[in-house]
């Protein structure tokens, strides 16, 4: 299981996390069984002029600058056939 | 749903680097804006980086609250223009300025055969055409631009889908007709047909219909010590994802001294707008239309003066929370904030409150100065509004509202909700006036679909806003 947490807090939020939120309720059918999604609290990422990073994710861990649905779906299925398809 | 996407990003980021540059004292840092949001070698949107920079800098220009248009030294500094925010008196009217360097001057709108057209025996796209418009050639189905009118008539009818209407996305989202074109294929606005409602600004995938914010004014206001007073819009409280007490408490952070809730001043119009409405009934009048929504009230102004004697004579929320700010605060600087555009041209044609923010512009602020609104200490307006008024902002509040209000004894007259000024609507509405009979002795009006949670500077999805306002009544 993949762990996709998207931040909530102000920053990511205005600069998009709010479309996000949009998409993690409605992953497409390849994802869904193998994605677990929550939001989170600021992660500070964003601090000191960092904020044209936003919205930033973080996946199993690893962030992921300026999300948008296009960049976060392909980071998640490199993510899957990285992790979890045998090679 | 109106999605976030890249433009709408852009312009936040512009706006909270803005921000960030006043707050800190560094004018000069907004000159490097462009550089620094295009820098060489990475990716660009436009045929260069160059261009990029040029549209960048106008961006940061309408941040600052000027228009490119006014523009006479393309090499003057961005500080220098940040240096004349505190001397300007007026805040920019009409506010929607254009970024000629940004406009794809895209195709009128028209109708056009694609290369799925398989020339078929049936030729319902000519047989129908009601100008004689379409006939087939060299095995493909063309169009007539000369006799054309865009009807949409042969793309209904073609089974393969093959005809489609290309949009022209600013001027077919204005339902007043107000978007045309340069002769050189550019965006141009009628400001005397505009209506304010910035629909035109949403639908613009280049982001080429600006707004000028008077974020500048209101950051360095704040800066120089002045009073500031906050008046939140009740969609605030949807469009923002935390409790409206963080929300307060963030806004006391920011440096504004007091927080008035304006749902309190839609408490008020509801009262007046109900025993107006009792007045006018009584004095043998069909309706009344309701007065909150200045995007509405521009429309009546420009385009349907018949409607004009229909139309609430009840100040807005807006104002009327302006009135007793205005009274609590002597000498204060009252600045609106929420999702409106057209409210800043309320605002300065009224003289009050002096300021307009959007939710995106306070955003913008929060961003610069590293606030996270869940973070910051809980605080309660000074004046509160009930669940009613904050119910304004979503269609059909405001008739919910004005019917509780109603005098005692009177029962609830039935309202009429028009939820979105379209082409369409505005017919109707104006069919109101001819036949002096409306569906309803009130009729609300949004010009947004949704009401105010729909409006074009929110950065929430509208159906999201409007649920977090309905669960926390």
């Amino acid at each position: 299981m993949i762990h996709l947490q998207i931040c909530q807090g102000t920053t990511c939020y205005v600069m998009g996390a709010a479309q996000l939120a949009s998409l993690a309720t409605a992953l497409p059918d390849d994802l869904r069984p193998h994605v677990r999604v929550t939001g989170c609290r600021c992660l500070g990422l964003c601090r000191d002029g960092a904020f044209g990073g936003a919205p930033y994710v973080t996946i199993d861990g690893d962030v992921l600058a300026r999300a948008n649905p296009e960049i976060l779906l392909e980071a998640l299925r490199a993510r899957i056939r990285a992790t979890l398809l045998p090679s | 749903m109106k999605l976030n996407n890249e433009s709408d990003r852009v312009k936040r980021e512009v706006l909270a680097r803005v921000a960030r540059a006043l707050y800190a004292d560094t004018p000069a840092a907004l000159d490097r804006i462009p550089l620094e949001m295009r820098p060489r070698g990475k990716p660009f949107s436009r045929c260069c980086v160059y261009k990029d920079r040029a549209a960048l800098r106008y961006r940061v220009m309408a941040a600052l609250g000027f228009r490119g248009e006014d523009e006479t030294d393309e090499l003057k500094p961005l500080a220098d223009y940040a240096a004349e925010v505190p001397l300007r008196t007026r805040n920019p009217e009409p506010f929607i300025s254009i970024l000629s360097e940004g406009c794809s001057a895209c195709l009128e709108s028209q109708t056009t055969v694609t290369n799925l057209c398989r020339s078929c025996l049936a030729r319902p796209c000519a047989a129908n055409c009601p100008r004689q418009a379409v006939h087939v050639k060299n095995g493909r189905a063309e169009i007539d631009r000369s006799r054309c009118v865009n009807c949409g008539i042969c793309a209904k009818a073609c089974a393969f889908h093959a005809i489609v209407q290309v949009p022209l996305a600013c001027a077919d989202a204005c339902p007043v007709d107000a978007v045309g074109k340069t002769d050189d294929g550019r965006v141009a606005i009628d400001h005397e047909k505009c209506i304010r409602c910035g629909r035109c600004q949403s639908a613009c995938p280049f982001g080429a219909i600006m707004a000028c914010s008077q974020l500048a004014d209101v950051i360095l206001k704040i800066k120089a010590g002045r009073n500031v007073v906050a008046l939140t819009a009740p969609a605030l409280a949807g469009i923002f994802p935390n409790a409206p007490a963080r929300l307060c408490g963030a806004l006391l952070k920011l440096g504004f001294s007091a927080v008035h809730d304006v749902a309190a001043g839609a408490d008020e119009t509801a009262s007046r707008e109900a025993r107006e409405l009792h007045e006018r009934l009584a004095a043998g009048d069909a309706f009344m239309t309701t007065s909150c929504c200045p995007a509405w009230i521009e429309t009546v102004r420009r385009h349907l003066p018949t409607l004009a004697p229909f139309v609430s004579h009840t100040p807005s929320p807006m104002r009327l929370a302006a009135d007793a700010a205005r009274a609590a605060h002597p000498g204060a600087v009252l600045v609106f904030i929420g999702p409106c555009a057209a409210k800043r041209t309320e605002a300065t044609l009224a003289g009050s409150p002096d300021h307009v923010l959007t939710a995106e512009e306070l955003g913008a602020m929060l961003i610069a100065r590293d606030i996270d609104v869940d973070a910051c200490e809980p605080a309660a307006p000074v004046v509160a509004g009930s669940p009613l008024g904050r119910g304004f902002a979503v269609t059909g509040g405001v008739a919910a509202a004005v019917a509780a209000q109603l005098p005692g004894g009177v029962t609830s007259p039935g309202a009429y909700t028009v939820n979105g000024l379209t082409p369409k609507t505005l017919r109707l509405l104006a069919a109101f006036a001819k036949t002096g009979k409306a569906p309803a002795p009130l009729v609300e009006v949004m010009c947004c679909e949704g009401g105010c949670v729909g409006g074009p500077c929110s950065f929430e999805d509208p159906a999201r806003a409007a649920a977090r306002l309905t669960s926390s009544k």
